[in-house]
C-alpha cells in the first residue's frame, strides 16, 4: 500500500514540473500560434539561475552559519524570475518579426534559439551539473507508512497545484485574462477593439517563460541542472500538449498528469519501453484526436 | 499569381543547359580526390551523404510543403539496418547494406506515412518528430540488441564484390569508397530530378500550392502525399546507410529529433525553393559544422546564430539568393 502512495506521489510530482514546463508552451502557443522549441532551455535556464543564487549564498555564508532555510526558498523564485525577463526581451526583438510569415521559419527561429540558450547556459555556467540540494536536504523526509518521502517534494507539487489554480483564476476571473482569450480566439478582431496585441504578445510569452522557469527553479533543489535538460524536458511537454491539446491549458494539466502516471508506471514496471510508450500515446491521441483531448481543431 | 511566382523558383532549366552546369561539377568532384588530400576528401563524402538526406526530405518540404521534424528517424533506419546486418547476420556488402536499408525503410515510412499524412502544418510536424522519438527511444533503451549509448561498430564494407577496405581505412574510405558515395549520390539526384519533373512530381507542387484546387483537380491528395513521404524516407534512409560505413560507429544521437533539425537547417541553408539547394545547403552545413566544433565548443551557438541570421535575412538560402543576384547582374 505505501508503496502505491510512494508511486502515486512520484507520479504528481513529475505532473506539476510538467504542466508548468507545458502549461507555458500551450499558452504560448494558443496566444500566439508559435511553437517555441527553445521553451524547454528556458526550464533550463530558470534551473541553473536558481541552483546558481542559492549555491553562491551557501558558498558566502560562514561554515558555522548557513543561511537559512526560508531565506534560500525566497531566492529560488529568482530562476523563474529571470526566464520571464529573458523571455521578454526575446518576443519584441526575435519571434515578433516571424508570425506573419511561414511555420517553418519560425519553427526554425526557435531551433536555432535552442541551440544558441543552450550554449550560454554551457559558457555562462560551465559543463558540469549545477545543484540546490541543501534546500532539498533541509527539510528532511516524512514517514509514509513503513516508507519514507522527502519533503521538498511535497513542496514542489503544491507548487504546481498552486500554480494551475492561479493560472485559471488569472485567465477566466481576470481582465487581463479576458483579453488574453480574445486574442487567441481572433487576434485581428481584438485588435480592432482597441487591444495592444503586441503587448499581449510580450505578457504572454512572459507569463509562459515565468512558468518554465518557475518549474526549473522548483525542481532544481531535487535534481541538478544539467545540460540537455532542456530538450529532455522540451520532449516530455511536447506529448503533454499533443495528448492535452495545443494552447489548452486544461489539457495541459490533464496531460501532465497521464503523462506522470505514464512515467512513473513505466520506470517502475517497463524501463525499456517508459519513453516509446510515453510517445506512442502521443502519436495515438495525434491520430484518433488531432487537436488533443480539450483542444479546439 | 502568388502560386505561379511560388512555382516559377521550381521551373527547371532545359536538359542542356542543366547538363552544361552538371557536367563540369561532376568532372570537378570526380577529380578532387587527386588534388585535396584525403581528409578533405572523407569531408566531402560526408557532404554528399548529408546532401542525399537533405535531397529526400526536401521532396517533402520543398515539393509538397510538409515539414518533417522526424527525419532522424530514417536516416537512424537506414543506418541501424547496416549496423545490425553486420552484427546478425555478418554481411559485408555494400549493395546488400544499400537494399537492405531501403527495405527497412520502405517497410518504416510506409506505416508511419500512413499517420503522418493525414494531417498538415504544425501537427504533420510534431507527429513525425514523434514517432521518429519512439524509434530513438527504442535505439537508446535496448542496448542488448543496439548497443545503447554505445552504439554499433560497423566495419568498411566490400563494395561491388571486389574492392575491400583490408589495410588502410582512411585510404580505402577517401578513394574507393568516395567513387562509391559519388556514384550512388549521382544516382539518387538523377532519379529525383526525374521524380519531381515527372506528372507525379508536378502533382506534389499542385497540391502544396492549394490542397483545395489540387483535390478538384482530381489529385488524390493523401495517396500522394504518402507515396512523397515513402520516396523522401528511403532517399534519407539510404543516406544513412551510406553514413555509417564512413563513420565507422552508429549512435542513438543520429535518430534524435535535434538530428532532424539538422536536417531541416541544411535544407534551409541552401533554399528549399531549389533543387539544387538542399545538396549545397547540406554540403556547406556539414563544413560549417565541422570547421566550427573544430574551431570552439560553443559550435552550437555559432550555428544558432548563422540559423537566425538566415532565417531572418535570407530566407532563399545560398541558391535562392544566389540566383537573385545573378538575376539582378543579369538585367544591368
Amino acid at each position: 500500500m505505501d508503496i502505491v502512495v510512494i508511486h502515486a506521489l512520484n507520479a504528481l510530482l513529475y505532473a506539476s514540473v510538467l504542466f508548468l514546463i507545458a502549461g507555458g508552451l500551450s499558452l504560448i502557443y494558443g496566444v500566439m500560434r508559435i511553437v517555441n522549441l527553445a521553451h524547454g532551455n528556458l526550464y533550463a535556464f530558470g534551473a541553473y539561475v536558481s541552483a546558481w543564487v542559492v549555491g553562491l549564498l551557501v558558498a558566502r555564508a560562514q561554515p558555522d552559519r548557513p543561511p537559512s532555510t526560508i531565506l534560500l526558498l525566497l531566492l529560488l523564485p529568482a530562476g523563474a524570475l529571470a526566464a520571464a525577463a529573458f523571455g521578454a526581451l526575446l518576443e519584441p526583438t526575435l519571434l515578433r518579426p516571424f508570425y506573419k510569415r511561414a511555420e517553418e521559419y519560425q519553427l526554425l527561429v526557435t531551433f536555432g534559439l535552442l541551440m544558441i540558450i543552450d550554449d550560454v547556459i554551457r559558457w555562462l555556467w560551465g559543463p558540469y551539473p549545477l545543484t540546490a540540494s541543501v534546500l532539498f536536504e533541509n527539510f528532511g523526509s516524512l514517514g509514509i507508512g513503513e516508507a519514507i518521502y522527502p519533503t521538498y517534494n511535497f513542496l514542489v507539487i503544491a507548487v504546481g497545484a498552486l500554480a494551475a489554480v492561479f493560472l485559471w483564476a488569472f485567465i477566466y476571473k481576470t481582465r487581463f485574462g479576458v483579453v488574453l482569450r480574445a486574442t487567441s480566439q481572433n487576434m485581428r478582431m481584438s485588435s480592432a477593439l482597441g487591444v495592444n496585441v503586441n503587448r499581449v504578445y510580450v505578457q504572454a510569452f512572459t507569463l509562459g517563460c515565468l512558468m518554465a522557469g518557475l518549474g526549473g527553479a522548483i525542481i532544481v533543489p531535487s535534481q541538478s541542472a544539467v545540460l540537455g535538460m532542456g530538450v529532455d524536458a522540451l520532449i516530455l511537454s511536447f506529448i503533454v500538449v499533443v495528448v492535452g491539446g495545443l494552447g489548452s491549458l486544461e489539457g495541459a494539466l490533464l496531460g501532465a498528469l497521464i503523462v506522470g502516471v505514464v512515467r512513473e508506471a513505466g520506470i517502475a514496471w517497463f524501463p525499456e519501453i517508459e519513453l516509446a510508450v510515453l510517445y506512442l500515446i502521443a502519436a495515438t491521441v495525434l491520430l484518433i484526436r488531432p487537436a488533443g483531448l480539450f483542444g479546439r481543431a | 499569381m502568388s502560386t505561379v511566382t511560388t512555382t516559377v523558383a521550381l521551373e527547371h532549366r532545359s536538359p542542356v543547359r542543366t547538363l552544361g552546369w552538371a557536367v563540369p561539377v561532376l568532372v570537378i568532384l570526380v577529380a578532387l580526390p587527386f588534388v585535396v588530400d584525403q581528409y578533405q576528401t572523407i569531408l566531402l563524402a560526408y557532404g554528399l551523404v548529408m546532401g542525399i538526406a537533405a535531397l529526400g526530405f526536401n521532396l517533402l518540404l520543398g515539393y509538397t510543403g510538409l515539414l518533417s521534424f522526424g527525419h532522424s528517424a530514417y536516416f537512424g533506419v537506414g543506418a541501424y539496418t547496416v549496423a545490425l546486418m553486420v552484427k546478425y547476420l555478418g554481411v559485408t556488402s555494400m549493395e546488400l547494406f544499400l537494399v537492405g536499408a531501403i527495405v527497412a525503410c520502405v517497410l518504416v515510412t510506409a506505416v508511419f506515412g500512413i499517420a503522418c499524412v493525414r494531417y498538415t502544418r504544425i501537427f504533420f510536424g510534431i507527429l513525425t518528430m514523434a514517432l521518429s522519438q519512439v524509434l530513438w527511444s527504442l535505439a537508446f533503451k535496448f542496448f542488448w540488441v543496439t548497443g545503447g549509448t554505445d552504439g554499433l561498430r560497423v566495419p568498411t564494407p566490400t563494395l561491388l564484390g571486389l574492392v575491400t577496405g583490408k589495410g588502410d581505412k582512411i585510404a580505402f574510405l577517401a578513394t574507393a569508397y568516395y567513387y562509391y558515395v559519388l556514384g550512388v549520390f549521382v544516382i539518387c539526384t538523377v532519379v529525383m530530378w526525374v521524380i519531381v519533373s515527372s506528372p507525379f512530381g508536378r502533382a506534389l507542387q499542385a497540391i502544396r500550392d492549394n490542397e483545395v484546387r489540387a483535390e478538384f483537380v482530381g489529385i488524390q491528395i493523401r495517396q500522394y502525399r504518402w507515396v512523397a513521404f515513402l520516396v523522401s524516407g528511403v532517399f534519407t534512409g539510404l543516406a544513412g546507410a551510406l553514413w555509417v560505413p564512413l563513420n565507422g560507429l552508429t549512435t542513438p544521437d543520429i535518430m534524435h529529433w535535434t538530428f532532424s533539425g539538422e536536417i531541416v537547417f541544411m535544407t534551409v541553408l541552401g533554399g528549399f525553393r531549389s533543387f539544387t539547394g538542399p545538396i549545397i545547403g547540406a554540403i556547406v552545413f556539414n563544413y560549417l559544422k565541422t570547421y566550427a566544433v573544430g574551431y570552439t565548443v560553443y559550435w552550437q551557438l555559432l550555428l544558432g546564430v548563422v540559423l537566425v541570421v538566415l532565417v531572418l535575412s535570407l530566407p532563399t538560402g545560398i541558391v535562392g539568393t544566389a540566383e537573385r543576384l545573378w538575376a539582378r547582374w543579369r538585367a544591368r
